[in-house]
């Protein structure tokens, strides 16, 4: 039953991609005008411009230009870039924009994480086991302020008080792609700290509802009247039971540190992945824009599945079916 | 000492959003005596779970203690610091709650859970304690002692469940057990036994045990005293043969005017037969469901097989069987919210479509249900003229002045004031909200109501008044009733025919007094003997018969091949009724059981 399970939220997890790539290609063929008018310009005669398509394949009709991307899409190759934006030229591949961007995504994403995930689960456990208290108070009216303000404010309310007042960090978090060590951490450690912030505030949250939800539930009851200790009930009466809920909204915060953190990268001009994106959409680089596309939609699906399973191994009707 | 617990002048308060206090507990004394059962009787909202739970020195969020002393071995249990009560919970003290299905953990193993007290405690090492556990399983009679601890709650059946909950409490070896409705939950057929369990299980160990319920009958098979409270209040304490032999109070007297008497013949109501016309109100025909995807027309979980039941117009067909016999389906099926996945649904000898959505507005407007929990099947949002109105509208075409006198008429029919149209159900008991649950069926002008265990939830006394109210109400409207019920009491009071389900066929049916006298189905005939009565020593008495043997909790399924109650039965005849599906022997036009045993066995 769990195998079954399992393999049934791969299936769906692969389904689910298919649906995405094909909903990228109809999106970035709805777009005004064609790479063939960009690179020419104004140069563009009905001639030439005709010459360039058939050049570029996109004479062709649509399905059969969607399977040959997909095809190349599955063997590696991301295609050419049809408009040259960020650091590349027509013509360059697209892989070798991505592939820098995408180290630096994940190296800013990798940090966040690797901070975040087990400072708000200690914060959100803290705030559960006294409820009503000080300390839950604060760290309940804490992570509500910094949820209600949008992301750039919390990054500029940092650079103000941490670059500007303080003097102790750069304000921007420019990579020259030489950093090693420290110089790096350095670099990331503002946009690190904004991101930190906001994804914390999320997780302690939901980290405290889910847990205080199952403290109310009978069985809670029942292990205070059998004379269980409060640090056990938590640790491991009520901790098995949130696996679940809580995983996922790591995994969602996870996924949104891989593709939605664009306003981020730009307060602090730092080369991200989901910057390349959007100038990708600016010069009307389609091949460049299906395939970042293509990268967060991926995280998103496998992030969620990983989060899927996650709660299906935890679940005990599943794993000691009857 | 004499006494293990001393309850003194207990009074416990609730305290509201605002801040005020309402008393729940209003000084309340009572002794517990070494080895003895006292039982704490009364309706919702007397207080009895909450002074259980004071034994262990425990409040629910939202009450506190305001006055009075409750000693156990001459300790006061309320002022102790909270590390001293943990000690003392589990170990001197321990509890039971009523469903054990919430109360054990889904993701931590049984064995961890029933041997986690006295471990913590450090009474016994991991070791011993899983021994103590395997004693304790087969004490309690349950399957697989050895191996039993090393599986998951939901692996096991809910009297299992309900019993392992038993060797999670005595585990610690407690001094005292306080059991909170620990069988109101449970199909009678397994009540008797886990009450077997428990009374052996106490006497066995010595311990002295505060047992919580409404249910007279079970109290009187295991108090040995018995404390009547009402609104926080005792009414009457006395010894359990005192009590419940000559009741000194008013209250007392009500509430045993309110058990309903032993199943038998001749409570029925007699059918005028006045509303009756050519077909049926309502009838199926060769019915099977399920739920689950359906492979081959056929469903992967089959509930339902091959039933027939016609209810003729201004009649009341009672619906009998253990949880999981498929009653609440064949309403389900009968009303198009389950589409069946063969058979035929008739409405006035018409074919119904399988899935409501396809039902015309006229043959919906027909049909209705009243659902178990008014809770959940009234909008908190909506006030009852709101609740009442929408069908009016809906199916009538009411509005204005013409909604608001048909509200009144609907309000005025189930007995509650005028003013109540302007309330919310949260504002209204337990007893009116199913009322209103009612009046809401009721206002479609239904010609038949699918009733599924509408006085279930309910107190006995409320419930009684729910049920004189059906009766008038079927003598008024002539509305055909399918009134689905575990308690074979209370079909026996109110319908006029008797479906009996076992794993989804139907074993025996007829008119409410062939099916309550002989011949039975060996199934029925269970299911009669394990009625509580309010009579000392009843459990003795029926344990000994045979027909309590089958009683016996398995899983039921359904077959293919075979009698389903094969296994079960005492007069099963090997190689037949394994082997073949029994055939229908028919004693009268309206009496059959479905047995492979002819009908001149069972007349014999």
């Amino acid at each position: 039953m769990l195998v079954q399970a399992i393999i049934k939220r791969i299936l769906i997890s692969f389904v689910t991609l298919l649906v995405v790539s094909i909903i990228i290609f109809i999106g970035t063929s709805l777009l005004p005008g064609d790479v063939a008018n960009i690179i020419l310009g104004q140069m563009a005669t009905p001639e030439s411009l005709a010459a360039l398509r058939e050049h570029l394949g996109l004479d062709q009709p649509p399905h059969v230009r969607y399977f040959m991307w997909l095809g190349n899409l599955f063997t590696g190759d991301l295609g050419m870039s049809k408009a040259g934006s960020g650091i590349g030229t027509v013509g360059t591949e697209i892989s070798v924009m991505i592939v820098p961007r995408l180290v630096n995504t994940l190296r800013l994403a990798g940090m966040v994480a690797v901070i975040s995930i087990p400072l708000a689960m200690s914060l959100g456990l803290l705030a559960s086991m006294y409820p009503g208290s000080r300390i839950d108070r604060a760290i309940t009216f804490t992570t509500l302020s910094i949820i209600s303000v949008p992301d750039f404010l919390v990054a500029m309310i940092l650079v103000m008080i941490l670059a500007v007042q303080l003097g102790w960090l750069p304000s921007i978090a420019y990579l020259s792609g030489s950093e090693t060590g420290w110089q790096l951490i350095r670099a990331l450690l503002m946009p690190t700290l904004t991101l930190v912030t906001i994804v914390s505030a999320q997780i302690i949250r939901m980290t405290r509802a889910t847990i205080l939800n199952i403290m109310s539930s009978p069985y809670i009851e029942m292990a205070i009247l059998k004379g269980v200790n409060r640090k056990r009930i938590i640790m491991r009466h009520a901790l098995l039971n949130t696996v679940g809920p809580i995983v996922n909204v790591i995994a969602l915060n996870m996924a949104w540190l891989i593709g939605g953190v664009v306003i981020v990268e730009t307060v602090f001009a730092y080369p991200g992945l989901a910057k390349l994106m959007i100038d990708g959409v600016q010069t009307r680089d389609l091949p460049l824009v299906q395939a970042c596309a293509m990268i967060f939609c991926a995280t998103y699906v496998i992030l969620l599945m990983i989060a899927d399973m996650a709660s299906i191994i935890s679940n005990p009707r599943l794993r000691h079916p009857k | 000492m004499a006494h293990i617990l001393e309850v003194d002048q207990l009074k416990i308060d609730a305290r509201k959003d605002d801040g005020s206090l309402t008393p729940i507990v209003k000084g309340v004394s009572f002794n517990v005596k070494r080895g003895e059962v006292v039982a704490l009787i009364g309706e919702s909202g007397s207080g009895k779970t909450t002074i259980a739970l004071s034994a262990l020195g425990y409040t629910k969020p939202g009450l506190e203690f305001t006055s009075g002393e409750v000693r156990l071995h001459g300790q006061n249990v309320i002022s102790m610091p909270s590390e001293q009560k943990r000690l003392m919970r589990g170990q001197k003290v321990a509890y039971l709650a009523q469903s054990a299905a919430a109360t054990f953990n889904p993701a931590l193993t049984i064995g961890e859970q029933v041997t986690e007290s006295p471990v913590l405690h450090g009474q016994l090492n991991q070791e011993e304690a899983n021994q103590r556990a395997i004693e304790l399983y087969r004490a309690l009679e349950l399957p697989d002692p050895e191996i039993l601890g090393k599986r998951f709650p939901h692996q096991v059946s809910g009297g299992q469940l309900q019993r392992l909950m038993a060797a999670m409490a005595l585990c610690g070896k407690p001094d005292l057990l306080v059991l909170d409705e620990p069988t109101t939950a449970l199909d009678v057929t397994t009540q008797i036994e886990v009450l077997k369990a428990f009374k052996s299980v106490i006497k066995q160990e010595g311990t002295s045990a505060i047992y919580v319920t409404h249910d007279l009958s079970v109290v009187a098979q295991i108090a040995d005293d018995i404390v009547v409270l009402y609104a926080g209040e005792v009414q009457e304490h006395g010894s359990a043969e005192q009590v419940v032999n000559k009741p000194g109070h008013d209250y007392t007297r009500r509430l045993m005017n309110a058990v309903r008497p032993p199943p038998a013949a001749g409570q029925g109501e007699e059918m005028t037969g006045e509303h009756e016309r050519e077909v049926p109100a309502l009838e199926v025909i060769k019915l099977s469901a399920g739920y689950g995807k359906k492979i081959n027309g056929v469903p992967a979980t089959r509930v339902l097989k091959d039933v027939n039941i016609a209810i003729e117009r201004g009649h009341t067909v009672g619906v009998i069987g253990e949880s999981g016999c498929g009653k609440s389906t064949l309403a389900r099926v009968m009303s198009g919210l389950l589409p069946s996945s063969h058979g035929e649904v008739l409405l006035d000898g018409e074919s119904l479509k399988p899935d409501l959505k396809n039902r015309k507005r006229s043959e919906l407007q027909k049909v209705q249900f009243v659902f178990q929990m008014a809770d959940t099947a009234l909008n908190p949002r909506q006030r009852i003229d709101q609740i009442l109105g929408r069908p009016l509208e809906f199916y009538i075409g009411l509005k204005g002045g013409g909604k608001r006198k048909r509200i009144a008429e609907l309000l005025e029919m189930v007995e509650l004031p005028q003013d109540f149209a302007g309330r919310y159900p949260d504002e209204l008991s337990g007893g009116q909200k199913q009322r209103i649950n009612l009046a809401r069926a009721l206002a479609a002008a239904p010609e038949v109501l699918l009733c599924d265990e509408v006085i279930s939830a309910l107190d006995s006394i409320v419930g009684a008044n729910v049920i004189e109210l059906l009766k008038r109400l079927r003598k008024k409207t002539g509305v055909s009733f399918v009134f689905i019920s575990h308690d074979l009491s209370t079909v026996a009071s109110f319908a006029d025919e008797i479906v009996v389900l076992y794993a989804g066929r139907v074993v025996e049916q007829g008119q409410v007094d062939q099916v309550l006298s002989p011949p039975y189905h060996p199934y029925t005939r269970l299911l009669i003997a394990s009625v509580p009565e309010l009579q000392l020593g009843w459990l003795e008495e029926t344990m000994e018969t045979q027909e309590a043997q089958a009683g016996i909790d398995r899983v039921v399924q359904i077959t293919d091949i075979g009698c389903p109650f094969y296994d079960r039965c005492p007069i099963s005849i090997e190689g037949t009724c394994d082997k073949e599906i029994p055939p229908i022997r028919h004693f009268d036009e309206s009496h059959q059981i479905e047995c492979h045993h002819n009908e001149n066995y069972f007349l014999n």
